[in-house]
């Protein structure tokens, strides 16, 4: 393939991507307000278009026609950097996540992912690590006591479960013999699924996960009844925006990697034709996504928020124990296997 | 191509470096730091040690560097007044300064003639990475590993040490003030 279209083919695959993406963070956010509403007995938005289905775009104008707030004493050059920094790692680390096999398309065969490297799975680790930079500077550049706890208390949170997180992934890893999302999936073929083996390494991820995304019931930096909105207390309008997208984008790829790392990415049973056989992996894919995303909501809709030291105390006191005891079993197995 | 990016992370890791010692607030320094630490790990990525360029960013822009950031918030350090110059760094600093220079200039010039890869003819699987780590060498990794250890174990018998020393009156209201906050949350 010829350097320009090489270039030309990526270019369409991150648009297509973004775009794909950028729907799928509207109408998660809809389908959380439905879902919770339905919990909480309520019906949700019903009345922008039907069933409330436009409600996304209704809230995107309203996010560009608010005021762009600035509050006095903010560290202005800070200020504007963390929602954008926020948003770009989330944006960075969908780049490895592979929807599905290879697929021909106009007769150009191409990969379902933007990119497919050797470190893949450490790339998204990075870019999670580096996450906490958007809470982080955005606490400490409003210039506002409710920001700058909220921020103090993510990016410990942050840093805390992170090491949890990395450690329950470690399992998986040593099992499949690599660090490629595409090769980890591969090594799940026929139903070897690795949430089975794996299965305590499933539940820390899924904790840490959790904490990661700053969601409920870890949601302490934006606990609205002590600190206002947490870390982004004094933002308005786009940039809240931002960091609105950025934490359903983490969402969607903290559960894309549960799918690709423990439930076997885009494998399943294939039947029928064959272009049947080209669209069932990217849907099963899709399917253990969102049930993923689904789990969140429920998750939301169910339990209350920890207190912050007993959260502390679960992230070192619990989870880190049990995720290194995991990787020595696993290690011991996959050494005399 | 290679050689363009390698030559544009190279500058900007350099720009980073000096505007780290120029800038006046501490946090823009650390961000500067870390900007350093993301170029560098570019220039991992192009010379083909992926794992390393990951775990740099992964270690140092993601765990020290925030910790840096941290501490600096929680201090609330403001801007510091630039420091008296001093003559003795003019004198002594400089010719340092234009020697090393001189040698790192002539390392560069010595490796020339030796045989060369081309950027990107070479890659480090993680795999061979780890294998000399936990195998050929074993027995340095561990006793660095000791090493920190010790680092950590002398940081926790400083702290403790600090904490048995009287308190004053105030300084243990407000050591019991976050408990009682805990308790009134319950």
């Amino acid at each position: 393939m010829s350097t320009v279209a090489f270039f030309v083919l990526s270019l369409v695959k991150c648009l297509i991507v973004l775009f794909i993406l950028l729907t799928a963070v509207a109408y998660i956010q809809l389908a959380e307000r439905k879902i919770v509403g339905r919990m909480q007995s309520r019906v949700g938005p019903t009345r922008v278009g039907p069933f409330g289905l436009l409600q996304p775009a209704a809230d995107a104008v309203k996010f560009i026609l608010k005021e762009d707030v600035t509050p006095d004493g903010a560290h202005k050059f800070l200020y504007i950097l963390a929602p954008i920094l926020a948003v770009v790692l989330a944006l960075l680390s969908i780049t490895v996540i592979p929807i599905g096999g290879t697929v021909t398309v106009f007769g150009i065969q191409t990969a379902l992912q933007l990119t497919d490297i050797n470190v893949g799975l450490l790339l998204i680790l990075g870019v999670t690590s580096l996450g906490v930079y958007g809470v982080v500077l955005a606490g400490w550049s409003s210039n506002s006591k409710y920001s700058l706890l909220g921020a103090l208390r993510g990016g410990s949170q942050m840093i805390s479960y992170e090491l949890a997180l990395g450690l329950a992934l470690i399992g998986p890893i040593m099992l499949a013999g690599t660090l490629s999302l595409r090769g980890i999936v591969e090594a799940q073929a026929h139903l070897h699924w690795f949430i089975v083996p794996e299965i305590v390494a499933f539940f820390i991820y899924l904790t840490a996960a959790f904490a990661e995304t700053n969601r409920i019931p870890f949601d302490l930096p934006e606990a609205e009844g002590e600190l206002g909105a947490g870390y982004h207390t004094e933002y308005s309008a786009m940039k809240f925006a931002m960091f609105f997208l950025a934490e359903y984008v983490n969402m969607i790829t903290v559960s894309c990697v549960a799918t690709l790392v423990f439930l076997g990415g885009w494998m399943g049973p294939l039947f029928g034709p064959t272009w049947l056989h080209m669209v069932l992996p990217t849907v099963y894919f899709i399917v253990k996504v969102c049930f993923f995303l689904f789990l969140y909501i429920w998750v939301r809709g169910t339990l209350p928020r920890f207190r912050y030291d007993q959260l502390m105390a679960f992230g070192w006191k619990v989870l880190v124990p049990l995720a290194l005891a995991n990787v020595m079993v696993t290690s011991l197995v996959v050494a005399l296997r | 191509m290679q050689l363009t990016l390698f030559l544009i992370f190279a500058v900007l890791a350099v720009a980073g470096a000096i505007n780290l010692l120029i800038q006046r607030h501490p946090i823009y320094s650390a961000l500067s730091l870390v900007a350093v630490m993301f170029a560098l790990a570019v220039e991992y990525l192009i010379l083909g040690a992926e794992f390393i360029a990951f775990i740099q960013v992964i270690v140092y822009a993601g765990a020290i560097m925030v910790l840096f950031v941290f501490v600096i918030m929680v201090l609330n350090a403001g801007e510091v007044a630039p420091a008296p110059k001093s003559r003795v760094a003019a004198w002594i600093g400089l010719p340092v300064l234009a020697l090393f220079a001189i040698l790192v200039i002539g390392q560069v010039y010595g490796a020339f003639g030796a045989t060369q890869l081309g950027l990107g003819e070479y890659l480090v699987q993680t795999g061979p990475v780890g294998n000399s780590l936990f195998h050929d060498f074993l027995l340095p990794f561990e006793v660095t590993s000791v090493l920190f250890l010790v680092g950590v174990l002398g940081a926790v018998v400083l702290a403790a040490r600090q904490d048995k020393a009287p308190k004053p009156a105030i300084a243990q209201a407000e050591a019991e003030e976050p408990k009682a906050m805990a308790a009134g949350q319950r």
